[in-house]
């Protein structure tokens, strides 16, 4: 059977001119095989409303049968132009809209932009911030790979552990209410340092999560890793090969999972990562289960990271004393004059860095995210562009789930671990 | 950071007619070459013995209207095994802007480049797929562009709420 535009037109019961579906089957020329459009195999179209897109993600599968032969990732359904946005803001203004990008990650968001702009503006952070930094980024590592997690068993048809981590989770955003009142987007790091001094009962807090989290994890472990279903389900299922990892980019899990031991924080660490003892952990089999296993083990080191900030936390103050980029305390307003300029100009005008580019890359949850920031001299920023891992990621959804079945691309979706508002910014 | 800047200087040393410039910037090492050889540079980095760039870290879009050349196209070579990284700057005049395509060396280059030619309209030479990507793709005009405006929506206040309301694309009965 060959496909006419008649048919398409019959297919959707929508009332649509011979043009319009001529273009569409043009459209799909040469992104999916000849054998299409003759009907041998069948396309199908996964999302944008589907749950286990993990967002609003649209993929063109074309299957034989139940094997995937090509998946093309439709993306775009939730640009909403930040990095177009940011050019019209001040740099400090701008930092709210990182928070948007990836939401999971969103001090991590915020902790890249500030290092670009404090890497432009040569601005030294105080070794309290840092520690603090550290402390953030770390647990909002935990609660990305928490939700991974639970997303990621969900679609495998696990409801319990789902609600386990979302449980769990809940400890580490009532976290960062506790310092910024916000549970998602805090906006908390901020250039220079942070918004405000640890709160009171922050730390008190934070020791007991951190006796409460190493058993949960190991009960996860427990209910997965003797699972025959979970294991079925995610060996020998989306195999990443090395070659692959640097023919697409890949970093973080996809790249660790395949034997590339490339993690930022140790080969080019940044707020002071170094001062602290942790393992990168490492796979080579380069399948689900690796990076199932890669993203547990981190949790527990970032845990361990966490414990060691904690117990050396300095004291000191929470951000640089630089007046032309920091606002001043808020006390300092009703007896300096000169705080209160400078408060004034920070705020409305903003501050303007030195005319210049730079390219400044952490390690995010999901892999390498990376801030290139041109400046003209102005306040506002030339250009921000944010090199997003789940952008280089998802582009590689075709090669990695070639071969396998409909049900392991739900699988290997998750295990890549994107999230669209990281994808289309 | 001098050992970037020798870095550099060898790029240079096997191209010199293609290098424009080498700008360090805060440790930071960019090598602007002319466009037209951009895959025989990055070619030459990733495959040297010293280099060994074996990854594309980042590729994105500059835009400098009103100056010329108006475009820039920004890359970020990563070495894995060395440990180092080097970034590429080509430039593309305003009017009819070309670029190759680095999809043959990497394939991850694939949607940056349709990202930066949805947002800045520079064309890939060599693309296998330049759609838009994040644009509706039937969307007229370049996003990021710098002469492409901010849209807004006016705020809604009691004086001037219907004729606010009048302008909204609801669906009308």
């Amino acid at each position: 059977m060959t496909l006419t535009p008649d048919d398409l037109t019959h297919a959707t019961e929508i009332e649509s001119d011979h043009e319009t579906v001529e273009l569409a089957l043009e459209e799909l020329r040469g992104r999916v095989t000849d054998r299409a459009f003759t009907g041998e195999t069948l396309l199908l179209n996964m999302g944008p409303q589907h749950p286990s897109t993990h967002g609003v993600l649209r993929v063109l599968l074309e299957l034989e049968g139940e094997t995937v032969i090509t998946a093309q990732p439709e993306i775009g359904y939730l640009h909403t132009g930040i990095e177009k946005n940011m050019e019209a803001k001040t740099y400090e203004k701008a930092l709210v809209m990182t928070d948007r990008m990836d939401y999971l990650n969103n001090l991590g968001n915020n902790l890249t932009y500030c290092l670009a702009i404090e890497k432009i503006a040569e601005l030294d952070v105080p070794p309290r911030a840092q520690y603090m930094r550290v402390i953030l980024a770390e647990l909002q590592r935990i609660s990305s790979h928490l939700v991974w997690l639970a997303t990621h068993i969900l679609d495998l048809g696990a409801t319990s552990v789902m609600l386990y981590c979302f449980r769990d989770r809940e400890h580490i955003v009532d976290m960062f209410e506790m310092l910024s009142g916000q549970r998602m987007m805090t906006s908390y790091i901020r250039p220079g340092g942070l918004w405000r001094d640890l709160t009171e009962d922050f730390l008190p807090a934070l020791r007991k999560y951190l006796d409460y989290q190493p058993k949960k994890l190991d009960d996860y472990e427990r209910l997965l890793d003797n699972n025959p279903i979970f294991l079925e389900r995610t060996k020998g299922v989306g195999v990443v090969t090395q070659e692959m990892v640097l023919d697409w980019g890949m970093t973080g899990q996809m790249a660790r999972g395949s034997g590339i031991n490339y993690d930022i924080r140790k080969a080019s660490p940044y707020t002071g990562y170094e001062r602290f003892e942790f393992d990168v952990p490492l796979r080579t089999e380069g399948d689900v289960y690796a990076r199932y296993i890669i993203r547990i083990e981190e949790m527990r080191q970032s845990l361990r990271i966490i414990r060691q900030a904690m117990d050396n936390l300095p004291d000191g103050p929470f951000r640089s004393n630089n007046r032309k980029y920091v606002p001043p305390p808020r006390s300092e307003l009703g007896t300096s004059m000169e705080a209160v300029i400078h408060h004034f100009k920070l705020w409305t005008e903003g501050y303007s860095l030195p005319p210049g580019e730079v390219y400044v890359r952490t390690e995010s949850p999901k892999g390498e995210l990376g801030v290139y920031l041109v400046s003209d001299g102005g306040p506002k920023p030339h250009r921000v562009h944010f090199r997003t891992p789940s952008f280089w990621h998802l582009q590689t959804l075709g090669e990695v789930s070639k071969g396998y079945l409909v049900a392991d691309l739900v699988a290997v979706l998750g295990s890549i671990d994107f999230t669209l508002g990281d994808c289309d910014r | 950071m001098s050992d970037l800047l020798s870095l550099a200087r060898k790029i240079d040393d096997r191209f010199p007619e293609v290098v424009q410039e080498i700008v360090e910037f805060r440790g930071d090492v960019t090598v602007e070459i002319n466009r037209s050889a951009l895959i025989e540079v990055c070619t030459f980095c990733r495959d040297d013995e010293t280099l060994q760039m074996n990854r594309l870290s980042s590729l994105s879009g500059v835009d400098y209207w009103p100056e010329e050349p108006r475009f820039a196209v920004h890359y970020v070579l990563h070495s894995l095994a060395l440990n180092h990284e080097l970034r590429l700057k080509v430039y593309a005049p305003g009017d009819h802007p070309v670029v190759p395509s680095l999809t043959a060396l990497w394939h991850g280059a694939d949607w940056p480049e349709r990202e930066v030619y949805d947002m800045f309209g520079i064309t890939f030479e060599g693309h296998p797929n330049l759609r838009r990507i994040l644009m509706p793709h039937d969307w007229t005009g370049y996003p990021q562009r710098k002469d492409y405006p901010l849209g807004y929506e006016e705020v809604e206040f009691t004086f001037n709420f219907e004729r606010v309301q009048s302008k909204k694309p609801f669906p009308r009965e």
